[in-house]
């Protein structure tokens, strides 16, 4: 058994010396995982924070080869998109998202649970594919409903997931406390349990609504692009996505600019929504604390 | 009176019931639509479609090997850089980083997953390509260039950059679930370790990654399947050329990039269905794989449940 | 008899909150001594000191000094990693790596300082399972996981785990508390039976157990050492009129 223990001895050093190693391995992974945020953030504000002028917001982009102009109609036309999305895949999210915490149990919940999870990953250029079929062709034209609609497929599962997850955390004894006075349970759902839960499901919904608002790809041939004004539900649309996916693979300097404007507000639209909705839920969270 | 207050307990369940009852249609509906859509190529070329390189809408002879391979490659890439490094982040989350340092870090992680694929493809073009075409291709084929790998013109666009840009996107995914999987194993796992004389990072070793390696497996291939669909960032980066080339420095073409390339343009009515084929590849492809990562997850968080 | 273990002074915290006030005592040689008290009394707090586990807790400190033989364990100059390899633990639960098979679970402690002998290996795994009472009940299934085994089979796995090193000192953190009485019992006649390799320190909820396996018993609550004496005459004629209260369930 000495022998044995000489033996550890021996090693300890080694070990040791390969226990910093590792963890100053550990350190630099997250340094160079993270390196790639601050230099995104860093070239957008420098290449796109001249581009962002009063034209910028206010006008049409300019025709082929003129300079000038702006993304007025994009960026109206992305508020656009995300608000039929909203319309639609609010509500239904949300929906989705209380049928699976409040009556998860069942094999139909299991069954749409996975749904849930394969579309929150479904590649969104597969979404864009589905519309065109069955929106664009049906209606024989690229349109602001499609474009919408595809969005909002990409909301539905973002949403259900959160609402499910938010509403889980609410301990069981809460409902029970309902229904024992004899209320109806869709009166302890929704009255009790929803609208107890309504700032943190906001905050995911806000999160969800971020995130489609910078997808390209299901827009691509659904909403298509316009260089005017919204013209009606069913004509073809402009996004900041888009136009931003255009203008960066055109050869003109100044269209380029104005890719590197749009990603500026895009990124900056996304960060402040992050940053305000954990600020938010922190300051929520606490205050709950203090009143236990 | 009693019933009278109740039966709209049952309207209400029956609503939401069938509110998501539509979600696995949805899902069924995607597929077939594909499907359907596709059926003229799926007649015209068989299995063919896969194996062939020849991509030629001026001829209407569509094959998809070289996108397939374009995907893949890229994919691969991005996994082997990506998922290292998510995993040490992961470690560095949950494992080392002090509780103050967590919240901040985790936030600049989550921030990578946020911003939209258009705006690191914009990245990808302007400061990515022409910095891998300046300074690290070139490197790399001196140092490496004996492997055919690291051989050719340097074009800065091309699977490498595409490889690296998708990396950067999956890094969130990857880490974030491990995050949670490395968060479910009970702490009296480390201390078993550290009882026994571990050193910190043979706690980690032992109690961590070992008893979570299901779950990273999961996550790993979570990361895998948002790599293969991803589209925007990778069609601005990959070059663009519909051909099998071993250099990483070549330009190729991934599945998701050609239909956003020719889609808009397309018109003979093969060519569309050609590209909604590849659309319908994609879709099962990634069904399969996110499938796959879900019962790794899944058996990792059960086990971390039932001790 | 020189203690072989001697705790002189310690204190604990957790961040501002003392957990421990001023502990001093001793433990003798091939011994066993059991730490009673109601719960949150700084029981388990004072043997997770003594491997040093107290201080990996965030916002966790000590003080004080305790010597095995001629080191002082606490002082800063020692490694926590290397004097674990002294002082052994078992937990209250059952924890073998649920990754590792039971032979695995027993050498994980030797194979992490390098050695990869299979014939030590092998001798090392025979030898503490047969010290831990389990080489019967599991001899046939080495090479299954840990995790299949019962309760009482995966704690005497730690046991056997925590012995493979070798330590000179193995501290048992309410070790039955998960099991069932018949587990119990067996690991209580392995406790006696180890006395000849190992001086133990285990913490317990239980008195008659204390009662039943212990030589020494020390008493704590609130964080203070209220009376530590051989065990037959803590039970039948405490000095400290809290014990007494205590021992004779008036309150905890």
């Amino acid at each position: 058994m000495s022998s044995l223990s000489e033996q550890m001895e021996h090693t300890f050093r080694l070990r040791n010396l390969k226990s910093y190693c590792m963890l100053a391995m550990i350190v630099l992974a997250f340094v160079v995982s993270a390196l790639p945020l601050f230099a995104v953030f860093a070239h957008i504000i420098k290449l796109g924070f001249s581009a962002l002028n009063f034209d910028f917001f206010t006008k049409l982009p300019a025709p082929v080869g003129e300079s000038g102009g702006g993304l007025a109609n994009a960026l109206l036309g992305t508020a656009i998109l995300v608000g039929i999305a909203s319309v639609i895949g609010i509500p239904w999210g949300v929906s989705i998202g209380i049928y699976l915490s409040e009556y998860g149990k069942s094999k139909t919940a299991s069954v749409v649970r996975f749904c849930v999870d394969m579309l929150v990953s479904i590649p969104s250029i597969v979404v864009g594919l589905f519309i065109y079929e069955l929106i664009v062709i049906p209606m024989k034209g690229f349109s602001a409903n499609a474009g919408g609609v595809a969005l909002s497929i990409l909301m539905i599962p973002t949403i259900a997931r959160t609402t499910e997850e938010i509403l889980k955390l609410i301990p069981a004894h809460v409902r029970e406390a309902g229904l024992g006075l004899g209320i109806p349970r869709w009166k302890v759902t929704l009255f009790i349990i929803v609208r107890g839960s309504l700032m943190p499901i906001s905050t995911g919904v806000i999160l969800a609504i971020s995130r489609v608002a910078g997808e390209t790809a299901p827009l691509l041939f659904t909403a298509l692009s316009s260089r005017f004004w919204f013209d009606g539900f069913n004509k073809p649309i402009a996004s900041l996505s888009v136009q931003i996916f255009n203008y960066a693979i055109s050869p003109f300097e100044d269209w380029q600019s104005q890719a590197w404007g749009g990603a500026l507000l895009l990124v900056l639209f996304v960060f402040v929504v992050n940053l305000s909705v954990r600020i938010l839920l922190l300051r929520t969270n606490t205050s709950k604390g203090k009143q236990i | 009176m009693r019933r009278e207050i109740y039966r709209f307990d049952r309207y209400f369940y029956f609503f939401l019931k069938g509110v998501a009852i539509c979600l696995p249609l949805l899902l069924i509906g995607i597929g077939g639509f594909l499907l359907n859509a596709s059926l003229p190529s799926i007649h015209q070329f068989g299995f063919d479609f896969l194996g062939t390189k020849i991509w030629d809408p001026a001829r209407d002879n569509y094959g998809i090997l070289a996108f397939v391979f374009g995907t893949l490659i890229s994919s691969l890439i991005a996994i082997l850089i990506a998922a290292p490094l998510s995993i040490f982040t992961a470690l560095f989350l949950t494992e080392v980083a002090s509780r103050r340092l967590q919240k901040s870090a985790s936030f600049i992680i989550e921030m990578l997953a946020a911003i939209p694929s258009v705006v690191y493809g914009l990245w990808g073009i302007y400061v990515l390509a022409p910095f891998l075409r300046v300074y690290v291709e070139p490197f790399l084929g001196k140092t490496l260039g004996f492997l055919p790998l690291f051989q050719g013109p340097s074009y800065g666009v091309g699977m490498l950059a595409a490889g690296i840009i998708l990396s950067i996107m999956i890094i969130p995914t990857i880490t974030a679930v491990t995050k949670e999987v490395f968060l479910s194993i009970p702490n009296s796992y480390r201390e078993a370790a550290m009882a026994l004389g571990a050193t910190r990072w043979e706690v980690i070793k032992m109690a961590v990654i070992k008893t979570g390696s299901a779950g990273i497996l999961g996550a790993v291939i979570l990361g895998l399947g948002r790599a293969l669909g991803e589209t925007m960032a990778v069609t601005m980066v990959i070059g663009n050329r519909s051909d099998i080339s071993i250099s990483l420095f070549a330009p190729g073409q991934s599945m998701s990039s050609v239909i956003a390339n020719e889609y808009s343009e397309a018109t003979s009515s093969l060519h569309i269905s050609a590209l909604l084929e590849i659309g319908l590849v994609l879709f099962l492809i990634t069904f399969f794989i996110n499938s796959l990562a879900r019962v790794f997850v899944w058996r990792a968080s059960l086990r971390g449940s039932t001790r | 008899m020189r203690p072989l273990l001697d705790v002189q002074n310690l204190s604990a915290w957790f961040g501002k909150q003392q957990a421990l006030k001023n502990i001093s005592l001793g433990v003798n040689p091939n011994s066993v001594t059991a730490i009673i008290g109601p719960s949150g009394c700084g029981k388990s707090t004072f043997i997770r000191c003594l491997n040093r586990l107290h201080e990996e807790i965030a916002g966790a400190f000590l003080q004080g000094n305790a010597w095995l033989e001629e080191e002082n364990i606490l002082s800063a100059q020692v490694d926590p990693v290397s004097l674990r390899r002294k002082i052994g633990m078992v937990f209250q639960r059952p924890n073998p790596f649920p990754s590792m098979s039971i032979y695995d679970n027993v050498a994980s402690g030797l194979t992490l300082s390098g050695i990869k002998r299979k014939s030590v290996l092998n001798e090392v795994v025979e030898k503490n399972l047969k010290l831990a009472a389990l080489w019967d009940e599991v001899k046939d299934k080495l090479s299954q996981a840990g995790s299949s085994l019962s309760g009482g089979q995966q704690q005497r796995l730690c046991i056997a785990r925590a012995l493979a090193i070798g330590p000179k000192v193995l501290l048992m953190d309410e070790p039955t508390s998960a099991l069932d009485p018949i587990s119990t019992a067996k690991i209580e006649e392995l406790i006696n039976e180890l006395k000849q390799e190992v001086t133990i320190v285990i913490v317990t909820h239980n008195m008659q157990q204390a009662a039943r396996i212990s030589d020494k018993t020390a008493f704590f609550l609130l964080g203070d050492l209220v009376e530590f004496a051989p065990t037959s005459e803590l039970f039948t004629s405490p000095k400290d009129e809290r014990t007494e209260r205590y021992i004779t369930g008036r309150f905890g």
